[in-house]
């Protein structure tokens, strides 16, 4: 039971993880439901073994079901249900500001990298106005 | 004041904000209405803070257990120095910004919304503070983030919903990784009380510790901004709204900080706590930061990058496991966060009166607004640590207690940093305060220049709030000596947890 559990919490984390990874938002709304799913999962298994509900008069106090991480995963559940309405909320402004739904990089970031590259290219052009003073200096008798 | 009422002054720094959530929220058409209320129950919650301050001082950690729950088995919220500082600077910071929220009549203005979502992002932090329960501490973190979530993408510009989506799915990602982590703790120890992990963790093999120790710091790490997982945080913060900026960048990272110190300092024994690790990461953390935020031209992107570098220099003085260096942590958080805060303010006014906060496209500020430069040299100083500044006090501290422990390379690695952090900020004040604008043409000066030619700085509240936190933070220097010693009673409390566990499990277990 355990080990099943424990298993397919793993496979959720796996999916989920390799969804949270591309680019498209939506794909990262349902891996991140996914790995949401695999960590409740793991609540619950940390608990132990099921029992009986843990009502008193219904039975052993042995055998009852640890109500903890039940509780704890009820909470989790919620949390992660509320967040999820507001990424969803988030995906679709971005696609009614885009059409698209795939994070862009950021501004300053390409920014910078523009500037990176168009100081590489005045570099460049530089050097290639040195070689070529050098090589008409080398010309001349 | 008796301890019965003491314990019952718990709770309030979570309680107040959120009714006044509530409140705000009915009183939504009535503007003024809505601030009386948020302000009355932020400036409330500053008093509170202070009372509890002055009772865990005096006489030592206060608790309460929720529903009358005995210890371990129901949530118990758990006043200690640490927490008790941390609720003082943040209930003053979360007033003063929205002072100045109110005096810019942009975000809080335009959206019916803003109070009462600042109010609970209000309660979310203080809950973190407060909290004694590790479960709690998930809790109290999702509320906060919650509504940081929607205060940074508050207005859906589409730059904001970019990179409110990085914030939110990483920060997402932490979560699903702090409950985790939490399943596993529960798994290995049948506990999420903190003081009851305490007792329960040292019995668990090395290799089991170690791995929760790290799992922790992985988890509040992405919180924090630690090296290699701050790579979100310039990207997200300078895309929000000027005033959410500056109340993120002083509080939401050192919330994490915060639970880094809570965790490792309570939950694990000497031999498993990750002091190389931390001092690595922290070294990193610390060059990371200052360098890109040398490479910066937009101001709240640059300040960004250094809350990186300043988180460094926390985690450095922790990585020390020496009361020296837990006391100075904990002296020195607090500055930070009265100086971040206050530079986002100042980045804010800078915004506002010169159009732009690119570095390369305003300049002459010192001559068209001269309190704005006074406003941001302070602070300014403060960051790069000299003296007599704040700042100074924070990092003599810090290296001080670095030398004691005989960490050279680290004390060297801040010690540089510190003198590229001044190069950077050297970098803003030559560029906008005595540079040139890039355009001499009059027409393209901002509105504000154009009509007055030299101001004042800008709105009266804002200016107001942006200047309580100058004054805050000179105050913080001239009282250093007093509030250095606090901060070692803290860091002494923090050396020797037994204190925290005999206050929420009882002393005679």
């Amino acid at each position: 039971m355990s080990v099943l559990l424990a298993f397919t919490a793993a496979v959720l984390f796996a999916i989920g993880t390799w969804l949270l990874l591309q680019r498209r938002l939506t794909r990262i709304v349902v891996g991140l439901g996914l790995i949401g799913h695999g960590t409740n999962i793991l609540l619950i298994t940390s608990g132990g073994e099921g029992g009986l509900p843990p009502v008193i008069g219904k039975g052993d106090k042995e055998d009852f079901a640890d109500p903890l991480p039940q509780a704890l995963a009820l909470t989790a559940i919620v949390i992660t249900f509320g967040v999820t309405a507001f990424l969803l909320a988030m995906a679709y402004r971005s696609w009614q500001l885009t059409h698209d739904d795939v994070v862009a990089d950021d501004l300053e970031d390409r920014l910078i990298a523009a500037n990176r590259r168009r100081d590489a290219d005045v570099a460049d052009a530089e050097a290639a106005d040195l070689e070529r003073e050098s090589d008409s200096s080398g010309d001349e008798p | 004041m008796s301890a019965a009422m003491t314990s019952t002054l718990v709770p309030l720094p979570i309680v107040v904000p959120l009714f006044a959530a509530a409140i705000a929220v009915v009183f939504g058409r009535f503007r003024i209405a809505q601030r009386v209320v948020a302000i009355g129950a932020l400036a409330a919650n500053v008093g509170i803070s202070i009372g509890l301050l002055v009772q865990a001082d005096d006489h030592g950690v206060v608790t309460m257990d929720a529903g009358a729950w005995a210890a371990p088995l129901g949530i118990t919220y758990v006043v200690d120095r640490l927490s008790a500082i941390m609720l003082v600077t943040s209930s003053a910071m979360l007033l003063v910004v929205l002072i100045y929220a109110i005096g810019q009549q942009g975000v809080e203005e335009r959206h019916v919304g803003f109070n009462p979502i600042y109010l609970v992002l209000a309660a979310g932090v203080s809950a973190s503070f407060i909290t004694g329960d590790m479960f709690n501490l998930f809790v109290a973190f999702e509320m906060m983030l919650a509504a940081s979530y929607v205060l940074l993408t508050m207005g859906g510009r589409s730059d904001q919903i970019r990179s409110g989506m990085t914030y939110v799915v990483i920060s997402l990602a932490a979560s699903a990784l702090f409950i985790t982590a939490l399943a596993l703790l529960y798994a290995a120890t049948g506990t999420v009380n903190m003081a009851d992990l305490a007792e329960r963790i040292p019995e668990l093999s090395t290799g089991v510790r170690t791995g929760f120790s790290l799992l922790l710091i992985l988890v509040f790490g992405i919180k924090a901004g630690l090296f290699p997982l701050f790579f979100w945080l310039p990207d997200s913060y300078p895309t929000a709204p000027g005033p959410v900026t500056a109340i993120f960048a002083g509080l939401l990272t050192k919330v994490g900080v915060y639970a880094i110190i809570r965790t490792q300092t309570l939950l694990f024994p000497p031999e498993s706590q990750q002091g190389t690790a931390l001092l690595i990461i922290g070294g990193l953390t610390m060059v990371v930061g200052v360098l890109g935020a040398l490479a910066q031209d937009d101001l709240k992107r640059l300040l960004s990058f250094h809350i990186v570098g300043q988180i460094g220099y926390m985690i450095f003085g922790l990585g020390l496991f020496t009361v020296a260096g837990v006391s100075a942590v904990v002296f020195y958080i607090v500055q930070t966060i009265l100086v971040k805060t206050n530079l986002f303010l100042v980045a804010g006014l800078m915004d506002r009166h010169a159009g732009s906060s690119r570095i390369s496209r305003v300049g002459g500020i010192v001559r068209s607004a001269p309190v704005i430069a006074i406003f941001f040299a302070v602070p300014a100083l403060s960051l790069a640590g000299l003296p007599p500044s704040s700042g100074f006090a924070g990092k003599f501290a810090l290296i001080g207690a670095g030398v004691a422990a005989e960490q050279w390379w680290i004390v060297t690695v801040a010690l540089v940093v510190s003198l590229l952090t001044l190069f950077s900020m050297t970098k803003i004040w030559a560029g906008a305060f005595w540079g040139e604008p890039e355009s001499a043409d009059p027409n393209d000066m901002p509105p504000a220049v154009r009509a007055e030619g030299r101001t004042n700085g800008g709105p009266p509240l804002m200016v107001l709030a942006t200047a309580i936190t100058v004054a805050l933070s000179i105050a913080y220097v001239v009282f250093a000596g007093p509030i250095y010693d606090l901060a070692e009673r803290a860091g002494t409390d923090l050396m020797n947890p037994s204190v925290y566990i005999d206050a929420v499990l009882g002393a005679d277990r």
